[in-house]
């Protein structure tokens, strides 16, 4: 009997969590199909309108739909860029014998360079970009968010490609297979649920960054969290609009979590265990 | 096994090596290169005049940066603290129940996947004076309502309230996948011993779980200090200096006030502090194993 009561507190006090997760967003989703006049009574229940995703989507003062396609832009080539880069160097760091003192100065300088401000160096990135003239282009926001997340996925990918075993490698080579052979028939099959892993989180992460972005981009190359901090910052704050904005925003996360979320949890808890 | 050659080493390395030290290790090296210096544009052209350690003994009377100083500490200290309670409580009580963990913790993942950004905004709507859910909710619980982010002495709690709804979620993750990596023989040692349930977590559970709780702390201690995409949204740093942190100080002296030369020597104090922060934290995650 005990038992069974402990067991329906713990269940009550786990929803009860959730709960808390979950209704602020729900709210603000919901806040997204109400009329501004709905919102600002507190009516408990409305009908829903369509007009806010319409405004936000559709309107010619609004530019939600190229902010989307940017984000996307940014945020898969950052991440094809930071999973090659990353894939590669943490392969040959583990696997071929580069001296120790490399090894531990590379990966001392990735710890480290995490731990930075990246607003400090958004100033240095824009000069960057702007001497090689590419400053109304995605390439100085791609190369950032590369950089920025190469030291997780360094790590990340350090942890998968150790768990292939040594002897798979050994047998490839003893026939004979280049590294490139080796990379492509041996590696990339094996670590791939570990570069999916990573691949959400990086996309995710890209997706989500806002003090770099803020800085980095003009009008037309504004990305979804710069679009969405010019909600907050107009002279009358259009809140359903906001909302509605803010519920499209979180969609390329919902979608990832429910076709990903294995792959997210041990993406994010990998790094802390091993 | 036969050793690749210097080609094929290089080849997989220097991608990464090259990344590092363009985007990386210049930015840092321009930006300690531009703190000893006075900025000034004209006609599009940027002038550098030496300025010495100027700049850096004009950080300790920055107000700003003090308020920033402050603020950031506090922040951290509640913020990260509640996360670590709450997280591992959570955690303690998820390990607890078979049915339906997955569900809990895809549940509880949410967070970590929104926009900072959009958290702002989710909860700049949810504490709106006029029709927040949480005024609303105060309300039929007969408390008056209140400004939460436009008061002074609520502006800052409201944002730490918002950070642990926010990174809660992180801690408890870390914390779980701990927990199920524990070994089972303490446990049924203890049970065959009586062994109370606080006994149990006081004597097995926490010394074990000390190198992952140390880990969580470390993770979040530096992302806490980086915190600027919520407070940008929430309050911008008001009502006033009473939430304005470290990285919202460097925003607007560096970029607002375009001061590349001083805001370059406040970045490099910055870094200089949460290097010194993390050792501290990583030094006291070491004393445990050498006690064991």
């Amino acid at each position: 009997m005990r038992r069974l009561s402990n067991r329906a507190f713990t269940h009550a006090a786990l929803i009860v969590v959730g709960a808390a997760v979950l209704v602020p967003v729900i709210w603000v989703i919901a806040a997204g199909f109400r009329t501004q006049i709905s919102l600002l009574t507190g009516e408990f229940l409305f009908t829903p309108v369509m007009s806010n995703f319409a405004e936000v989507l559709f309107s010619k003062t609004s530019d939600f739909l190229v902010n989307y396609r940017n984000s996307l832009i940014v945020g898969i080539a950052s991440t094809v860029l930071c999973l090659t880069i990353a894939t590669l160097a943490a392969w040959s760091l583990a696997r071929l014998d580069w001296p120790r003192w490399v090894v531990h100065v590379f990966l001392g300088w990735a710890l480290l360079f995490q731990m930075l401000p990246p607003l400090a160096l958004a100033s240095a990135w824009y000069t960057l970009v702007r001497s090689i003239g590419l400053q109304n282009s995605f390439a100085g926001l791609i190369l950032a968010h590369t950089v920025l997340n190469l030291p997780m996925a360094l790590w990340l990918m350090g942890v998968f490609v150790r768990e292939v075993p040594l002897e798979l490698e050994e047998a490839a080579r003893i026939d004979g297979a280049s590294t490139a052979v080796l990379l492509r028939h041996i590696i990339l099959p094996l670590v791939a649920p570990g570069l999916a892993a990573c691949a959400i989180l990086t996309f995710v992460f890209s997706w989500n960054e806002f003090a770099v972005a803020l800085n980095l981009t003009m009008k037309q190359t504004a990305t979804v969290p710069v679009a969405i901090a010019k909600f907050a910052q107009d002279f009358e704050i259009r809140y359903t609009q906001m909302a509605a904005a803010a519920a499209l925003s979180i969609l390329p996360a919902l979608v990832l979590l429910l076709i990903g979320q294995r792959f997210i949890v041990r993406g994010l808890t990998q790094g802390a265990i091993k | 096994m036969k050793q690749a050659g210097a080609l094929s080493r290089w080849a997989t390395f220097g991608p990464a090596l090259f990344v590092m030290l363009a985007l990386g290790a210049l930015p840092l090296a321009n930006l300690v290169y531009t703190s000893f210096h006075t900025v000034t544009w004209s006609g599009g052209q940027a002038t550098f005049s030496w300025a010495g350690l100027a700049h850096y003994r004009a950080l300790p009377a920055d107000p700003l940066l003090r308020a920033g100083f402050f603020n950031t500490i506090v922040f951290a200290v509640f913020a990260v603290g509640g996360q670590m309670l709450l997280g591992f409580t959570l955690a303690l009580l998820c390990s607890r129940v078979r049915r339906g963990r997955v569900l809990y913790r895809a549940l509880f993942i949410l967070p970590i996947l929104i926009p900072g950004i959009v958290i702002g905004a989710i909860w700049k709507l949810m504490l709106n004076f006029d029709f927040g859910l949480i005024n609303q909710i105060t309300d039929l619980a007969g408390i008056e309502a209140r400004n939460w982010l436009g008061d002074k002495e609520t502006a800052l709690a409201s944002v730490i309230a918002v950070d642990i709804w926010h990174w809660t979620p992180f801690c408890f993750l870390l914390l779980l996948a701990g927990l199920e990596s524990l070994p089972q023989d303490p446990y049924e040692a203890a049970k065959i011993d009586g062994a109370s349930w606080w006994q149990e977590l006081r004597y097995i559970t926490l010394p074990l779980m000390a190198p992952a709780i140390m880990v969580t702390f470390a993770f979040r201690l530096v992302i806490a200090f980086k915190v600027f995409d919520e407070i940008y949204l929430l309050t911008g740093g008001g009502p006033g200096t009473a939430t304005e942190v470290l990285s919202f100080t460097l925003y607007q002296r560096f970029f607002t006030e375009d001061r590349a030369g001083y805001g370059s020597a406040m970045a490099i104090a910055i870094i200089f502090l949460c290097s010194l922060l993390l050792v501290a934290a990583l030094s006291v995650r070491r004393r445990p194993e050498t006690a064991a």
